[in-house]
């Protein structure tokens, strides 16, 4: 699936669920989903700022394709870094740096949750973009380096 | 509804009060508000809002200036704010109250000139593990400028202050001391007699931080014999931007100004500035005039219904809510004195307070998480934070069953 075909999936499958109450339930097992991180990446320089709860994500790169891993010590914050690495993992860097992504918005989590979760929220956001968009740099200048 | 103990405080009616409060009628997500919020701010009653309208309406001048009409007026009603104040704290006059911006400033006032007066290199400068940041950092700032250390009294694990420690703290070297007399984020009402009293002994002063306890007990500050009480407005049903600083007449008068500005002089030539009496002489520039009437309109509020109606009725609550909530599986309290008022604090199991807060939320239950403003609180019990429930006069046993209600649903959803 595509990046997009991913986001409609989700919101579609938000659309189903009458009232919040219900979307948090769905988040929270979304976040029992969550590829966990290594351990070993628990560190400061794993953490994303701008969290009120504390946030480890790494990024692997397997076959050309970024493949992401996160915890949270908040259930909520996992469900919403899990419904992120469901859309950008298993893409490649290009792809993700390119994606346009509107899914926060219709599922209306930018509305809804407190302004602290969602300020949370683009900074994670941010963060998978500012990856990608550094191994896109870093596989352009490779290329470069192959062709001269 | 779950098993409510005999209420033996027929002088409040809970059910008419409510109707006082605009906004407690509201609803949110289409949910009936519980309100447990009420130790950040409390809701305000019909004739605080009608006060604020009457004076921008009827009365807006400004004061002790103008010799026309509407300035005398509007002098009066200000005036007459400053010794509703008196009266509410039994303060000798009213000159001993001065309106400040809230609880903050007025530490910030006392901390400033106090320093500025009194304190020298090497002093020492007396707060507890409890306090709210505004209730240190203004402190630390000064002991910074003066050289000056600050020293703090500590705490045992339920919350309560270790009396033997103070006592072992109070040395010569101690100018000025400033503890709350109600924890705002365990609950915990301390022995402030014991520590002025002890103070006192040694001639030491104390200011009390009492922006918790003025709407939920009787506070008399001749009785205290305490040196300095602050409190603030919105936490006692009036308008925020307000606030009270009470100093005993002789401090107030010893002490150097804090701001300078219109109001707070007598005469001024370039060469010297002669300032003005108390109380003027701590409030310069214009005073937040519609602020300091509605106050009063919400302390007559408070007296009317009576103080000690509402400490017997949050009192109730207080014990039914920990009664309720400790047959959550896996809450716990944190803080768990003896004497408290107004608030409980608590975590369930592991669960984050944040996720909780937002799962209460989305229930229609206002309720406070994180650190409350007191960061060495959780630091000493080595927690991000709490859940924090806090009571008003207008709070019903209906309100503490939904979020024990809350809590449970929640609780299910994040285990």
């Amino acid at each position: 699936m595509t990046i997009k075909e991913k986001q409609d999936e989700l919101i579609s499958d938000f659309s189903f669920m009458e009232n919040w109450m219900d979307k948090y339930e769905h988040i929270i097992q979304l976040g029992k989903e969550l590829p966990l991180i290594d351990e070993k990446y628990k560190t400061p320089d794993h953490l994303i700022k701008g969290c009120q709860s504390q946030v480890w994500l790494h990024t692997d790169m397997q076959d050309g394709k970024l493949i992401f891993t996160a915890d949270s010590d908040a259930v909520i914050t996992k469900g919403l870094v899990s419904l992120m690495i469901t859309v950008f993992s298993g893409h490649t860097p290009k792809e993700i740096a390119e994606s346009e992504i509107y899914f926060i918005d219709a599922i209306g989590l930018s509305s809804h949750l407190s302004p602290t979760r969602s300020n949370g929220l683009l900074s994670m956001l941010k963060q998978v973009k500012l990856y990608a968009i550094a191994y896109e740099a870093k596989s352009q200048s490779q290329k470069n380096g192959k062709e001269l | 509804m779950q098993h409510v103990p005999d209420i033996t405080v027929p002088a409040i009616d809970v059910e008419k009060i409510r109707k006082d409060f605009p906004l407690l009628q509201e609803k949110v997500y289409g949910l009936p508000l519980v309100y447990l919020d009420n130790a950040a701010t409390t809701q305000k009653p019909q004739i605080v809002l009608d006060t604020l309208m009457h004076y921008y309406i009827h009365l807006n001048s400004n004061v002790h200036r103008g010799v026309h009409h509407l300035s005398q007026e509007a002098t009066a009603a200000y005036e007459n704010s400053r010794k509703t104040i008196a009266s509410f704290l039994n303060a000798r006059k009213p000159e001993e109250i001065i309106f400040t911006k809230g609880t903050t400033d007025s530490i910030n006032l006392v901390a400033y000139s106090f320093g500025r007066g009194e304190i020298k290199p090497g002093d020492v400068v007396l707060v507890s593990a409890m306090e709210h940041h505004s209730n240190i950092v203004p402190w630390q700032m000064m002991c910074e400028d003066r050289g000056a250390e600050l020293k703090v009294i500590p705490m045992d694990e339920n919350g309560e202050l270790i009396m033997s420690a103070f006592t072992e703290l109070l040395t010569d070297k101690v100018k000025i001391i400033a503890v709350t007399y109600v924890s705002n984020s365990l609950g915990t009402v301390n022995p402030v007699r014991d520590i002025i009293a002890q103070a006192h002994a040694r001639n030491i002063p104390v200011l009390l931080d009492a922006a918790q306890a003025v709407q939920h007990m009787p506070v008399d500050v001749q009785e205290l014999d305490v040196d300095f009480l602050v409190f603030s407005g919105h936490k006692i049903y009036g308008p925020t931007g307000t606030g009270v600083l009470y100093g005993k007449e002789e401090w107030l008068d010893r002490l150097p100004p804090y701001q300078g500005g219109g109001d707070m002089i007598k005469t001024v030539t370039f060469a010297k500035t002669i300032y003005n009496v108390l109380p003027y002489k701590f409030e310069a520039g214009t005073p937040d005039i519609s602020g300091a009437i509605a106050l009063e309109a919400a302390i007559k509020y408070v007296q009317q219904i009576g103080v000690e109606n509402i400490q017997a009725w949050e009192e109730q609550l207080v014990e039914y809510a920990a009664q309720q909530l400790q047959q959550i599986e896996g809450l716990r309290f944190i803080g768990n004195a003896k004497h408290r008022s107004g608030a409980i604090s608590f975590l369930v199991d592991d669960i984050h307070p944040y996720d909780l807060g937002e799962l209460l939320d989305k229930q229609g239950i206002a309720i406070r998480t994180g650190h409350h403003c007191a960061e060495p609180v959780m630091g000493f019990f080595c927690i991000p934070g709490t859940v924090r429930a806090s009571f008003a006069m207008y709070t019903t046993f209906e309100d503490i069953d939904r979020l024990v209600a809350g809590i449970k649903k929640a609780a299910a959803m994040l285990r």
